[in-house]
This record gives structure tokens, C-alpha cells and sequence, in this order.
């Protein structure tokens, strides 16, 4: 890829006060994504995956802060890259960003939608306070109307003239999640953050649901980040995988490489710990030692030492390997591809 | 996998820390409860022990010495611990006949602590005259917060009207805690008929409005029952009404814990129906009353105070925090004895602090909920 | 099989009413479980799939008998080899047999009591069930927590310094404590991290085999169900429309909406695509489902019959019952178009 990346995260760091202790949630996550790419952002709970997903949109809150990193994003070719993380959180710049250039499709759609509020009223709201900007015209509360209209069915929602006066709670998962899909979609974003937007609903759904962001992706070009527990997910959806273990990303590469020759003893072990569809039953599948530590109890160097196989003792417990690029478009963080370490 | 299970020693305390001491680790940040918690011991510490504080009988009047204005306790004199208070004359003024007290910062009573003074009984039992301060000659008498109409010791007469409000809150709060739980539990983990009975109960009573009632049930009272015994009928009409909030909370506890996993566990492992609900339902949700119930005293304080102020509630010669804001009334005595309404000021700080103990109660009774 | 099986079930139904007004007047019921029948053999595990409201965690509570079944047998042969029927048994009747059918919960949160140390939660089925001196309660917790893989001396502590991974080995260790020999396990990995998922399967198959253990595996994620069944019995609507041997179900399902099923499952495979044939539509509500075969509206083989005939659940080859007019037509693969690797 020729073209320059629509969003550059560079050593992004957040962290949470508490009273029990200052907890690094994400702690040097670098990656890119170019138009067009589907990146799949997989990790396990408290690996900083959603945390990642909410600096970009700005949306940390106290006692959380950025502490360091750049997100540098592109508006279009012409114009230089702003830096979300130096913009003001409430600001006039990060609003007119949020909803309408990165729009995000939550986990949830049930607590995203307004129960007071017919679904279609929500989305006309949206298209109306973006619209001058992202359709280049203003928008009347009809063209609104008619633009929501033709989005669900965009979405796959059928008889989209009512199932605009309906209200949240009166959709299923499925229909909810595609009108929530709708709703991302109405300011024509360039970028799509999808956080974990499956996980709530049913298997049968979950394909729809995928095979609908698979086609739309494909026929407005829009650039996600795909944010996921699940490998199966992520192997059907991204183009580009970046792998994170307690707040750091443990390896990142095209999806084949991670699924095929992950290079990460992290991503080895995962990938041999799920049950297969074809694999042998009812007999000790290879598992991950131990357990996830808890967010206070960070090992000291590199955070998956205690769980790895591969673990040389004295370099992995002392020093923090950095994310280093292996091959092009491959980087890893681990001492056995490559030796240096972060600066203590 | 045992490393992984090795704990840091600060993990290791929290992991053994039972439910209290986890309420009590996030009590403690709460500073202005803190605080306001050791007020309450202190006034608690009042309420057994009034008579001890007081420096003289409440109960004595002497017509000369009415209206004396607030003598100031010194402690030090002479560069060592040595208590006075200044001596207070009086003159009677000539066009007005009234008496006129001036400090007189030159002469002192001297002052000492565990002083004998007027008999009374320790918790009712054991006989006595020890009190903590006093004047050093049994002869004179001293009034820190100033004298009312009659010529009583005010500061006295708070220690004694502290016991009866702060009790008259307890009391009735608990007995509102033992009808709101009990018809609450019935309500919730029954269900059915008796629920509905209840909460119709629960919303008759809710939909009377309490300040007639109040007044109708007090003013029922026979005129010649003895203090206490209006002392107990106020607590009772009080915790009467009180209950049925509370009756709602344990209600709505019962039925979001009822479908709880670990209830349902305690259920398939064989528990009894007793055993569940008091072993596994009550202790969920007992920090929670203990909160609600610390938010509902200052109320039934307030209410009590309410009550006798308006000479409803508790009748002279008993003394309550209502009963001493009575004596400040009227806007005459107010111009000339402004320090009848120091009542009004431990009423203010007695409340204050239930609140913030409340609230901090509150925050902290739920250590599970992130 | 000629033994007995441990565990029938026979008709089962669990209706609930669906109350309107305020008279609270029914005006219809939720058919959750509709007319399910299976056995469970001594020693082996059933897995119960479907999604979400076909009724298969209403069956496992009506095993369990945590909920009253409308109709219907659940008929348990207990120690002396004498076969009982829970469903109309009363809490005191039921109090006997409760030792010997356990449960293993979803969430590892709310399942353990957090007011009550692991001594407490994992030894209360031994108070209850006749255990009174503490130091043999000690003993035999300690030896629960060692068989679960965790240190006995966290005996002491309370749930809330564990992890999920963690708390899901406490629940299965207060589970055995009155040596059961059938476990309903309600979706005990689903929410448990990937690299945990897999040490407390490889717990539960080691258990098994070592205390020769009965499961009902209730799931939502086939490729869980298929790594620890014996056999699966597929759930759509309150009913069940496949029951058969793991291998059997997942190399050739009979009925299209287990093939369906099958092929919804995402592959952690990039080089495997899923995209081909995706179930239209969604789960009818229980309240009102179709005519016919409940799966007519979403099924691509639906043909007229299926719109009017209900059909019925009917052994194909022993062991393999599907409920399909045409299970013996259709060749339904379980959908994956394995690329060259």
C-alpha cells in the first residue's frame, strides 16, 4: 500500500488514577489504518482493546487520561493530519470528528439508542446536525427522512418506512444492531469503529450482522477498526490484525501471517487453545498457564512472561520488549524476533 | 500455575477482607463522615451520660437569675490549667425594671473538673454526683450557654433534651426498621396475596398526609400521661409512619435477589428457606438498611423536634430539642437572650451529621458494585 | 444401550403465562420448552445448543427442578437403582436428591456469594447436606479446591480476589462437594476469557473421567459443545429439532437448521470463508411461532408441507432423530469449504 494511512496511532498510553493504584489500560499501542482496510484489533478482557477504541474518539473519562501517544488522522490527501489526542475532548473539532468522520457502532445498541426517541427521529437528528458537511448541501428534516429511509434499507431492514417509527426497544437484537449500523453509517464516515458489535446477539445473527458489514465496507470503502474477543470473527473480517495482551500490542500483520504463522508465543498459544469444527474431541486441549493478572499487578517486563513457554529468564522478566517491525507490514513484540527493549 | 496464584501482601489483605472491613476500607475515605461519625459518638456518649455533662440540676429555677447571658469557659489562668468563668453581675434598670447582666472580666468563678454536685443515677442504676464540670463552691451556680426565662441552666437542659431527641430518633428508626423488614421481607420473598395487601397498606399510609395525622394522633394523647409515656407514644406514632419506605427497600431487595445466582445456588445445594434468607438475602442487603435507617433518623429527629416545638410532641417538664426551642419562640425573648437558640444549633449539627454519615454509609455499603 | 439411563426426560413442557391488564388477566402463554424428550446415559455428556430463547437453559431449570415444568417427566434413576420422577416432587421430597444433581453456573460473578469465603460458599452444600464438624468440612473443602487446581490454603479468602478463570474453578468445586453424579453445566466458559476457556474445559473432561461424572453441557458455542459432547441434541423454539452423536451431528446434520447453525459459526481461519448461505430472518417468538414446522420461514428447503404439517422429532439411523419432513432427502453439509492448505 502506497497511500498514507488514514489513522496513525503512535505509542499511544492511558491510564487510570484509582485509589488503589494507577492502572496503565494501554501502554504503547502503535498501528495504522488505510482507507478502505478492515483492522481487527483481538484481544482478551482488561487488554485495553475497548480503552484503545475510546482515545480515538476521544471519549476517555476521568479519572482516565492520555498520558502520551499520537493519533494522527487525515481528513483527506489535500490537508495535513490533526492529532486527536491534543484535541480538546468537548471541543468544536474532536464533535464535528465524532459521529460524522469516525462513527462508532457499539457492543450494545440497546443503551445507544434513546428509548424516548423513535430510531428513524435519532438518525434524522444525526444527518441534520452533520449534514451540511458531510453531504456538501443543507439537509431538510425530509431529505433527512428520505436519506434514513434508503439507509435501512441499505441495512437490510425490511418495510423500512415503518421500522423508522418504531422505537429501540421494539426492535430485536438483530434489527437494532442494523439500525445502529444505519446510524453509523448516515454521515458517510471514512472511518467505522465497530466495538465488539456482535457479542450481545446469537450466532445466526452474528452471520447476518458480519456479512452486512463485509458488503457495506466493500461498497462505500470505508476504512473500520474491528474491535473483538473472538478470533473466529476477526479471522472472516479484518484484513490487518493487531493482537494486544494487557494494554501492549504483543504482535500486528496481515491476517493470514497472524492466523497462519503467528510469530507471538502469545497468539501461538491462543490460537492452539480454542476447539476447532474439525479437531479431535473430548481430549486436553494445549492451554495458556495461569491467569490474566490483575490490572494492579502488572508482571515487570514483558507482561506476558508469566504465562509464556518461551520465557528466558533473565531477559523477559527485566526488560519490556518493544514492537518491532519484523517483515513489511509484520511487527512483534518479543525478545525472541528481536532483542531490543523499551526504554526503561 | 502457582506463581500466577502467588499475591502481592497488599492483595493478600483484600483477599481475606470480609464484607465489613471492605465498608469500613471505603467509610474511612470519606472524611467528612468520619467526622461526622465521631460527633455522633460524641452526642451518643451524651445521651447515656447526661447528667454527668450537666452542671447542675435542669430542673432548678430561680426567678433572680433568669436571662444570664453566655459565660465563657477559660481554662487557663495563672499560666496553668486552672478553668474559670468570668463573674456576671446584675443591675436592675431603673425604666425598663428588667435586669441587666454585665461580665465582670475581673473577678472569676473558679471552675474544676468531677466536681459534686446535684445526686442523680448513672444509667439509672447507680447513685451519684459526680459531674464533669461544676463550680469548685457548691454554693454558685454557673450557666456556660446562659439561663432561660426561668432561670434553668441551658447547657444543662440540652444535655437532658440531647438524651430524649437523639433516643426518640433511635427508637423509633429502629422499631420502623423491624416493621419495614419484616413486612418488606414478607412482601418480597412471599409474593402473592400478602404482597398485595402490603403494598396497598404501604400506599394508603404513604398517602395520608403526615402533619394532620401527626397532629390528630398527638393531640389524642391523654393530657395526664407522665412524659415517658408520651416519650413512647411520639416514638411509636413516629416509626408508624416511617416504616413504609423502608418496607419498599427490603421489598425490591428481596425480588432482585431472589433471582441471583448464588441464591439459586444456595437453593439446589439444599439450603432451607430460613437458612437462605438469612444467611445469603439479609447480609446482601443489611448495609443497605444500615444506611437507609442513619438517613432516617435525622428525619425523625427533625420530626420530633417539629412536633414538641409546635407543643404537640413532648411536654414540659420533659425536655426535648423541641421542647427547649419552644422557650425561643417569641421574637421578644429572641432580641434579648439571643442564646436560646443554641437548641437550634445542636439540632442543625445533630442532623448534619446523620446525613453525611448516611451518605458516606451509602457510598460505601456496596464494595462489590465495580 | 440396555442400562437404564440416569436421566430421562419425557414430554417436558414448561409454559409461561403471559399476563395482561390489570386484572392480569392470560391471554396467551410462551411455550419455552415444548414437548422435549431425551436420555442421558451414566457417564456421559449431552450437549444442549441453540440460541438464545430456544428454550434450552428453561429445560436444564426444569432438570434441575429450580423451576416448576408445566408437564412433562424428568424421570432420574438415584443410587439404589430405583428411577424417580422429579417434576412433580416437592422441595421437602426433592431435599434427598438434591445432593446427587448439581449445577454449574454461567456467571462466575454472581454465582458465588461475596459475603462468604470459599470455606463458606464451596462447604455450605456439606453443612446442609448432614457435614457438621468444621475440621471435616476443612478437609473436604481442601480436597475440592486441590481437584479444581486451586491452593487450599485460599480456603480463607472471599470470592472477590479471584478471577473469573478462578471463581468459574470455585463454582465447579462447590458443585462437587456432595459427590454428584450429574452436573448441568449452564454455559460455564461462555464468559470466560479465550486462554481460560480452554484450562476449564480440560478440568471439566479430566473431572469426568475421574469421578465418572454425568453432564448436561448447555451451550450457545458449537465448537465447545462439539469438544466436549458425547452426543447433542439441538434446540429451535422450545424444541428439539436434532438429537444424535457428536461426530454423527457434525459430520452430516440431518435437519437444515443445525447445517445453518454449523455454518454461522465464524472459522478462526481467514482461508476458510463462512460467507455462503446465510440463515435469513430471525428466531420466531415462542409466544407465537409459525404453523408447520416452526423453521419453515427461514428454511431455503421449505416446501408446502412444511407450512402446514408440523413435523415430527423421528429416528433416522439409531441414535440420529431429526425433526424434518425431508431429512432423509437433503444432503446437508455442515458447510465448510475447505481451502487448500
Amino acid at each position: 500500500m502506497t497511500e498514507s494511512p488514514l489513522l496513525r496511532v503512535r505509542d499511544l498510553r492511558v491510564s487510570f488514577k484509582l485509589d488503589e493504584g494507577l492502572v496503565r489500560a494501554v501502554d504503547g499501542v502503535s498501528f495504522d489504518v488505510f482507507p478502505g482496510q478492515v483492522v481487527g484489533i483481538v484481544g482478551e478482557s482488561g487488554c485495553g482493546k475497548s480503552v484503545t477504541m475510546k482515545a480515538i474518539l476521544q471519549l476517555i473519562e476521568p479519572p482516565g487520561r492520555i498520558t502520551s501517544g499520537e493519533i494522527l488522522y487525515r481528513q483527506d490527501a489535500a490537508q495535513p493530519s490533526v492529532d486527536l489526542a491534543k484535541l480538546p475532548t468537548r471541543g468544536q473539532a474532536m464533535r464535528e470528528l465524532r459521529g460524522a468522520d469516525i462513527a462508532l457502532i457499539p457492543q450494545e445498541p440497546m443503551a445507544a439508542f434513546s428509548p424516548v426517541h423513535t430510531v428513524g427521529d435519532q438518525i434524522v437528528e444525526a444527518i441534520m446536525l452533520h449534514g451540511r458537511q458531510r453531504y456538501g448541501r443543507p439537509i431538510s428534516r425530509s431529505d433527512a427522512r428520505g436519506i434514513t429511509v434508503e439507509l435501512f434499507r441499505d441495512v437490510g431492514i425490511s418495510m423500512p418506512e415503518q421500522r423508522i417509527e418504531a422505537y429501540s426497544w421494539q426492535l430485536s437484537g438483530g434489527l437494532r444492531q442494523r439500525a445502529m449500523i444505519a446510524m453509523a453509517l448516515s454521515c458517510k464516515p471514512r472511518l467505522l469503529i465497530a466495538d465488539e458489535p456482535t457479542t450481545a446477539i446469537d450466532v445466526t445473527t452474528q452471520a447476518q450482522i458480519l456479512a452486512l458489514l463485509r458488503e457495506l465496507q466493500r461498497k462505500y470503502d470505508t476504512a473500520i477498526i474491528f474491535i473483538t474477543h473472538d478470533l473466529g470473527v476477526i479471522a472472516q473480517m479484518a484484513n490487518y490484525v493487531v493482537v494486544m495482551y494487557l494494554g501492549r500490542v504483543m504482535e500486528e500483520g496481515p491476517v493470514d501471517d497472524i492466523f497462519h504463522a503467528p510469530r507471538h508465543p502469545y497468539t501461538q498459544a491462543l490460537l492452539r487453545s480454542i476447539p476447532s469444527m474439525h479437531g479431535e474431541t473430548r481430549t486436553a486441549l494445549p492451554i495458556i498457564k495461569g491467569t490474566l493478572p490483575h490490572p494492579f499487578n502488572r508482571p515487570s517486563g514483558c507482561p506476558f512472561h508469566p504465562r509464556c513457554d518461551d520465557i528466558m529468564p533473565d531477559r523477559c522478566t527485566k526488560a519490556v520488549p518493544m514492537l518491532h517491525s519484523v517483515a513489511q507490514q509484520r511487527a512483534v513484540s518479543c525478545f525472541l524476533h528481536s532483542d531490543q527493549a523499551e526504554p526503561a | 500455575m502457582s506463581d500466577a496464584q502467588t499475591l502481592s501482601a497488599a492483595e493478600d489483605r483484600i483477599a481475606v477482607a470480609s464484607n465489613w472491613t471492605l465498608v469500613w476500607w471505603r467509610f474511612r475515605k470519606h472524611h467528612l463522615a468520619m467526622i461526622s461519625a465521631v460527633v455522633l459518638i460524641c452526642l451518643y456518649v451524651v445521651v447515656l451520660f447526661p447528667d454527668f455533662f450537666s452542671t447542675q440540676n435542669p430542673e432548678q429555677t430561680d426567678a433572680r437569675q433568669a436571662f444570664i447571658p453566655v459565660q465563657t469557659l477559660h481554662f487557663f489562668d495563672d499560666g496553668g490549667l486552672n478553668p474559670w468563668v468570668p463573674v456576671i453581675v446584675g443591675k436592675r434598670n431603673p425604666v425598663t425594671l428588667r435586669m441587666e447582666w454585665t461580665v465582670d472580666p475581673q473577678r472569676k468563678v473558679r471552675v474544676s473538673f468531677f466536681t459534686h454536685g446535684n445526686s442523680y443515677r448513672i444509667l439509672g442504676l447507680f447513685p451519684t454526683n459526680i459531674h464533669l464540670l461544676g463550680a469548685t463552691d457548691p454554693g454558685q451556680r454557673i450557666f456556660l450557654l446562659g439561663s432561660d426565662r426561668l432561670g434553668r441552666d441551658q447547657w444543662s437542659r440540652i444535655m437532658s433534651g440531647t438524651q430524649t431527641s437523639m433516643t426518640v430518633g433511635l427508637v423509633a428508626v429502629t422499631l420502623s426498621v423491624i416493621l419495614g423488614v419484616v413486612l418488606g421481607g414478607i412482601s418480597g420473598y412471599f409474593g402473592g396475596i400478602l404482597d398485595h395487601v402490603i403494598q396497598r397498606l404501604i400506599e394508603l399510609l404513604q398517602s395520608v398526609p403526615t402533619i394532620p395525622i401527626w397532629l390528630a394522633l398527638s393531640a389524642a394523647l391523654p393530657r395526664d400521661w407522665t412524659p415517658i409515656q408520651v416519650f413512647f407514644a411520639i416514638t411509636v406514632i413516629l416509626s408508624l409512619i416511617g416504616w413504609t419506605t423502608l418496607a419498599r427497600e427490603v421489598r425490591g431487595r428481596f425480588l432482585a435477589l431472589r433471582e441471583e445466582d448464588f441464591v439459586l445456588a444456595a437453593n439446589l445445594a439444599g439450603c432451607s428457606r430460613m437458612r437462605i434468607i438469612l444467611r445469603h438475602m439479609v447480609p446482601t442487603f443489611l448495609s443497605h438498611i444500615i444506611a437507609t435507617s442513619s438517613l432516617a433518623i435525622p428525619v425523625m429527629i427533625i420530626n420530633e423536634t417539629s412536633l414538641s416545638f409546635l407543643g404537640l410532641g413532648i411536654r414540659p417538664p420533659a425536655i426535648s430539642w423541641g421542647v427547649l426551642l419552644q422557650e425561643a419562640q417569641n421574637i421578644q425573648t429572641l432580641a434579648l437572650a439571643p442564646w436560646l437558640l443554641i437548641p437550634g444549633l445542636v439540632v442543625i449539627v445533630a442532623v448534619l451529621a446523620f446525613n453525611l454519615v448516611g451518605d458516606g454509609l451509602r457510598d460505601a455499603s456496596d464494595p462489590y458494585s465495580h | 444401550m440396555t442400562t437404564t439411563p440416569l436421566l430421562e426426560v419425557r414430554g417436558l413442557r414448561k409454559y409461561f403465562p403471559i399476563a395482561r391488564g390489570l386484572l392480569r388477566r392470560v391471554v396467551g402463554h410462551v411455550r419455552a420448552v415444548d414437548d422435549v424428550s431425551f436420555t442421558v446415559q451414566e457417564g456421559e455428556t449431552l450437549g444442549l445448543v441453540g440460541e438464545s430463547g430456544c428454550g434450552k437453559t428453561t429445560t436444564s431449570r426444569c432438570i434441575l427442578r429450580a423451576i416448576d415444568p408445566t408437564d412433562g417427566q424428568v424421570l432420574y434413576r438415584t443410587r439404589s437403582n430405583e428411577v424417580v420422577d422429579l417434576a412433580p416432587m416437592s422441595r421437602a421430597e426433592l431435599a434427598p436428591l438434591r445432593r446427587d444433581i448439581q449445577m454449574i453456573f454461567q456467571d462466575p460473578f454472581g454465582s458465588l456469594n461475596p459475603r462468604m469465603t470459599l470455606f463458606d460458599n464451596v462447604g455450605e452444600p456439606l453443612l446442609v447436606n448432614g457435614m457438621r464438624r468444621r475440621k471435616e468440612r476443612m478437609d473436604r473443602v481442601a480436597d475440592l479446591l486441590r481437584l479444581v487446581g486451586l491452593r487450599p490454603e485460599f480456603m480463607h479468602r472471599f470470592p472477590h480476589a479471584f478471577s473469573g478463570g478462578q471463581r468459574q474453578r470455585i463454582g465447579i468445586a462447590r458443585a462437587l462437594a456432595t459427590s454428584p453424579r450429574l452436573v448441568v453445566a449452564d454455559e460455564p466458559v461462555s464468559a470466560l476469557d479465550v486462554s481460560v476457556q480452554a484450562q476449564v474445559l480440560n478440568l471439566l473432561l479430566e473431572l469426568q473421567s475421574t469421578l465418572r461424572l454425568t453432564f448436561v453441557f448447555v451451550a450457545h458455542d458449537l465448537s465447545v459443545v462439539r469438544h466436549i459432547s458425547d452426543r447433542v441434541a439441538v434446540m429451535y423454539v422450545g424444541q428439539l429439532v436434532e438429537l444424535a452423536p457428536t461426530s454423527a451431528i457434525f459430520q452430516r446434520p440431518r435437519h437444515p437448521y443445525t447445517a445453518a447453525l454449523m455454518r454461522a459459526v465464524p472459522v478462526p481461519d481467514p482461508r476458510v470463508s463462512g460467507t455462503d448461505m446465510i440463515l435469513r430472518g430471525e428466531v420466531p417468538s415462542p409466544a407465537a411461532p409459525p404453523s408447520g414446522c416452526y423453521f419453515h420461514p427461514r428454511c431455503v428447503f421449505a416446501e408446502d408441507r412444511c407450512r402446514q404439517e408440523a413435523p415430527v422429532l423421528r429416528e433416522l439411523t439409531p441414535g440420529h432423530s431429526a425433526r424434518c419432513h425431508f431429512a432423509e432427502q437433503l444432503t446437508l453439509g455442515a458447510g465448510e469449504t475447505v481451502a487448500a492448505a
